[in-house]
């Protein structure tokens, strides 16, 4: 097998993948890189998010607001010391892109504009019109390529995570054009790969987010954390799941029912102001917004086209010229996908699976319990996000974990030598393993078939209202699944971009991490977040669940869940309140430390 | 599928290497609703009928740049182009001009190569520290390189462009429109060291002024613009080097 040696291997090459390559490069230049992607690094899904990536820069914003809005929008299911690190650093991070070259919106005096998003307090989300994600990556990308340390292993799909005497050495991956087997040996390991959200059925994700990196670890013996917790945004196209980035809402966007009315107002969102004000309404966070199109969908009051259930996302009243200069990708999206002019007609949206809370499990430096492995981006559970990921906060991410997660990967690699393996026997078995199971495939099972059954049994039972009944069926259903791989059928045996073979490992994967999500959803038997509970178990239960999910691999069988303590450190759970309710809460908050001040 | 459902012939070109010597022509009958596209189509046939057709695609958003190919002759994204629009029959192939790695994926290798040498990354001559934060742009200043930034890297305007066809070596559009959106950044000190990239042998003046380029890009870039730009700024930096020593003073090109 050919082999290449490396001192930091890099497994994805979105947002944090190439950040992360970047910060070795700028570490050390004497490091060699091997920046390893299933596809070339532009085509990452980072390139798809939309509305804008959060950094305080207003005077009356601050990181103590950042900071709340996150641990409380994560229904405080956060690790407090990881999300202080994450907000003091956020805007350093869009600074650096900026001097990189992205071309974040400004405002007339040139400094950099920011936007309103959902359940943040104050405006702080840095935006590049409404493609943020791929101005990011892009810049990302190209800055990249003056680094001559980094060597980009385009098109090669991982199929195994090297692991010897207990630590990460590196990958075995296909190159993707020949269909020949690589051996990538490396000192450290960052895994980057995002996240997972194709394991359900209606997602905004691209085909490529197939959680590839959670599954490698996962085999690995590295835990999966907080995998319940998946995002449904609140507005998606019906039927392709196609995003409508939040910025429709912070920009001034309405939702409505099928009566015209601005339905949030039944669900502790209120009081409908004309324009949303920020944490209310409109601009409320995603979780809740998703739940309350759930109730609005029992109650018979959503519209029903083909691709069932939907409200109405109003942007009619922003007006032609300023929806084209803030939300330029949103028009034509509307206007080549749905035949709808935004300027004039409704949008007709409803959630669908967006992001995936939990990943690998990893501490706050991004170095997971596996020596030697790094992990970064929506891949990983660095615990900033909790049981709800705050609008804004993924593209931060990206940039500040990315970082880290770069920055220790060199450390490590400079602290210890690679030392005589026995890896190269080990990415032969490996080949051999694959090779002849794809190849004997000839049983009855079409790939296409099974993807779409696991994706509706996500759907089913790990939606946006969940019961134990529901989940349990899923996780039968997820075994029968696993059974039925081992009779699948492959019509393709070629070697040059055999994308069946790849599709058959992604399946492999997407299962492992849809066990892992569906698991560590029945057992938590409480509702936080982004699970909710429908069966006697629909409030928040701290007493029991204040505390991390971790599924743990266990071959041929499902994955076995365990916890993890939850690092508070200055802000106590409290009540989650947006509208009216969310300003009563905070104003008694203020007077609570204000009284303490008077009695310290 | 439902009986009332209508259907579609998908006429693929097909190139398995191992299997085939010359590429052919392969069609399929798919069912279709009016919303769906093109790469709905494949992904129907892919799972559906035949495992082995092979095609780039991901984000289905017309943003990741990956499905690019020439449906009835003309380059486009297949996620953003709807069957509705081809009654009874479509043709769908492989980007023009490129050569084919298997079925619809082409080698994109020569683009990659062109992107990396144009330099595409902001040149300073002495960067800023971050603690001084952002640097200043106006709105105005933004708007003169951003519609170059659009740029998806799809190569839908190399497949247009009939001098790339006969001239492979040529930049071609969209690398000229990257090196020309770093050169327009008034962040950039780095166009001295770009400009011989649009003024060499394979350069810009290679381009004869079909504009095709422009009419297929799906963002709106205009690299046929672009292009055009540094046909005269290549002409001025010609000219001036006869006048300054080391080639055109930094602005002289903006």
């Amino acid at each position: 097998m050919e082999t290449f040696k490396t001192d930091v291997a890099i497994v994805g090459a979105g947002g944090a993948g190439l950040r992360a390559a970047i910060a070795v490069a700028e570490a050390d230049p004497a490091l060699k890189i091997a920046l390893i992607s299933k596809v070339y690094p532009m085509r990452s899904h980072t390139v798809a998010a939309e509305g804008g990536s959060a950094g305080v820069v207003q005077a009356h914003d601050s990181l103590d607001h950042h900071f709340h809005d996150t641990v409380a929008g994560g229904d405080w299911l956060c690790e407090q010391d990881v999300v202080d690190y994450f907000v003091a650093h956020c805007t350093e991070e869009m600074v650096q892109l900026e001097h990189w070259g992205c071309p974040w919106s400004r405002k007339p005096d040139g400094h950099i504009n920011v936007r309103a998003f959902g359940g943040m307090k104050i405006e702080r989300t840095w935006f590049a019109a409404d493609k943020t994600g791929f101005h990011m990556l892009h810049t990302l990308f190209q800055t990249s390529i003056k680094y001559p340390s980094i060597q980009r292993f385009d098109e090669h799909f991982c199929v195994e995570l090297l692991v010897e005497d207990g630590r990460a050495r590196g990958v075995v991956a296909i190159d993707i054009a020949s269909g020949q087997f690589r051996m990538i040996e490396a000192k450290a390991v960052v895994i980057a790969t995002g996240g997972a959200g194709r394991v359900f059925r209606e997602n905004t994700n691209g085909g490529i987010v197939t959680g590839d990196g959670m599954a490698l670890a996962f085999r690995k013996g590295v835990p999966l954390r907080d995998m319940e917790f998946v995002q449904y945004h609140p507005t998606c196209m019906p039927g392709t799941g196609l995003l409508f980035t939040e910025a429709c809402r912070g920009e001034g966007g309405l939702l409505v029912n099928k009566d015209g009315y601005r339905y949030l107002q039944d669900y502790g969102l209120g009081p409908a102001t004309p324009k949303p004000v920020n944490k209310a309404m409109e601009l409320g966070p995603r979780d809740r917004l998703s739940q309350a199109f759930w109730y609005e969908q029992q109650k018979g009051r959503t519209l029903e086209g083909v691709h069932g259930s939907y409200v109405h996302l109003d942007l009619r009243h922003l007006g032609e010229a300023y929806l084209r200069e803030r939300l330029p990708q949103i028009y034509e999206m509307a206007e080549e996908f749905l035949g709808v002019d935004p300027a004039k007609q409704p949008i007709p949206v409803r959630p669908a699976v967006h992001y995936t809370m939990g990943g690998i499990q990893v501490d706050g430096r991004c170095a997971a319990p596996l020596k030697g492995l790094y992990a970064a981006g929506e891949c990983a559970s660095v615990g900033i996000h909790g049981a709800n990921r705050l609008g804004s906060n993924s593209l931060a991410e990206l940039g500040v974990f990315g970082k880290v997660a770069g920055e220790e990967a060199a450390r490590f690699a400079r602290d210890h030598a690679s030392p005589a393996s026995g890896l190269e026997s080990q990415a032969n078995a490996v080949e051999q393993r694959i090779r002849e199971r794809l190849h004997k495939s000839d049983g009855k099972e079409r790939i296409g078939t099974l993807r779409k059954e696991m994706a509706a049994t996500m759907e089913q039972g790990c939606g946006i209202y969940r019961t134990g009944e529901a989940m349990q069926a899923t996780c039968d259903k997820l075994a029968e699944l696993k059974e039925r791989f081992a009779d699948i059928r492959l019509d393709d045996k070629t070697s040059v971009f055999n994308t069946e073979r790849l599709m058959a490992i992604e399946l492999e994967y997407q299962l492992d991490v849809a066990q892992a999500m569906a698991h560590s959803a029945i057992q938590r038997r409480e509702s936080r977040g982004a699970h909710q509970r429908l069966d006697g178990f629909t409030e928040r239960d701290d007493a029991n669940f204040l505390k991390h999910s971790i599924a743990t691999y266990r071959p041929g069988a499902a994955p076995s869940i365990g916890y993890q303590e939850v690092k508070i450190t200055r802000l106590p759970p409290g009540i989650r309140a947006y509208g009216a309710a969310g300003a009563a809460a905070e104003k008694a908050e203020a007077e609570r430390k204000a009284n303490q001040g008077v009695k310290a | 599928m439902s009986g009332g459902m209508k259907t579609i012939e998908i006429e693929v070109l097909r190139y398995i290497p191992e299997d085939e010597e010359q590429p052919y022509h392969q069609t399929f009958v798919v069912p279709y609703t009016d919303d769906m596209s093109v790469l709905q189509g494949l992904q129907h046939i892919k799972d559906e009928i035949d495992g082995t057709l092979s095609y780039r695609w991901s984000c289905r958003m017309a943003i990741c740049g990956s499905c690019g190919m020439m449906i009835n002759g003309v380059p486009k994204l297949a996620c953003s182009t709807f069957l509705r629009d081809y009654p009874g029959k479509v043709r769908v192939e492989a980007l023009n001009h490129f050569p084919i790695e298997r079925d619809l994926v082409i080698e994109m290798d020569d683009f990659v190569d062109k992107l990396e040498r144009i330099k595409p990354y902001i040149i300073e001559k002495a960067p800023k520290p971050l603690s001084e934060g952002e640097h200043l742009q106006t709105p105005a200043q933004v708007e003169a390189y951003e519609q170059f930034s659009a740029c998806i890297n799809c190569l839908l305007c190399y497949a247009a462009c009939p001098q790339y066809g006969l001239n492979p070596k040529f930049l071609g559009p969209a690398a000229t429109a990257l090196l020309h959106r770093y050169n327009m950044d008034s962040r950039d000190q780095g166009s001295a060291e770009r400009m011989p990239h649009a003024h060499d042998e394979d350069g810009v003046f290679n381009c004869t002024a079909v504009g095709y380029c422009s009419e297929v890009c799906p963002k709106k870039v205009d690299p046929a613009n672009a292009v055009n730009i540094n046909k005269s700024e290549s002409a001025k930096d010609y000219f001036l080097r006869f006048i300054a020593p080391r080639g055109a003073p930094k602005g002289a090109a903006e």
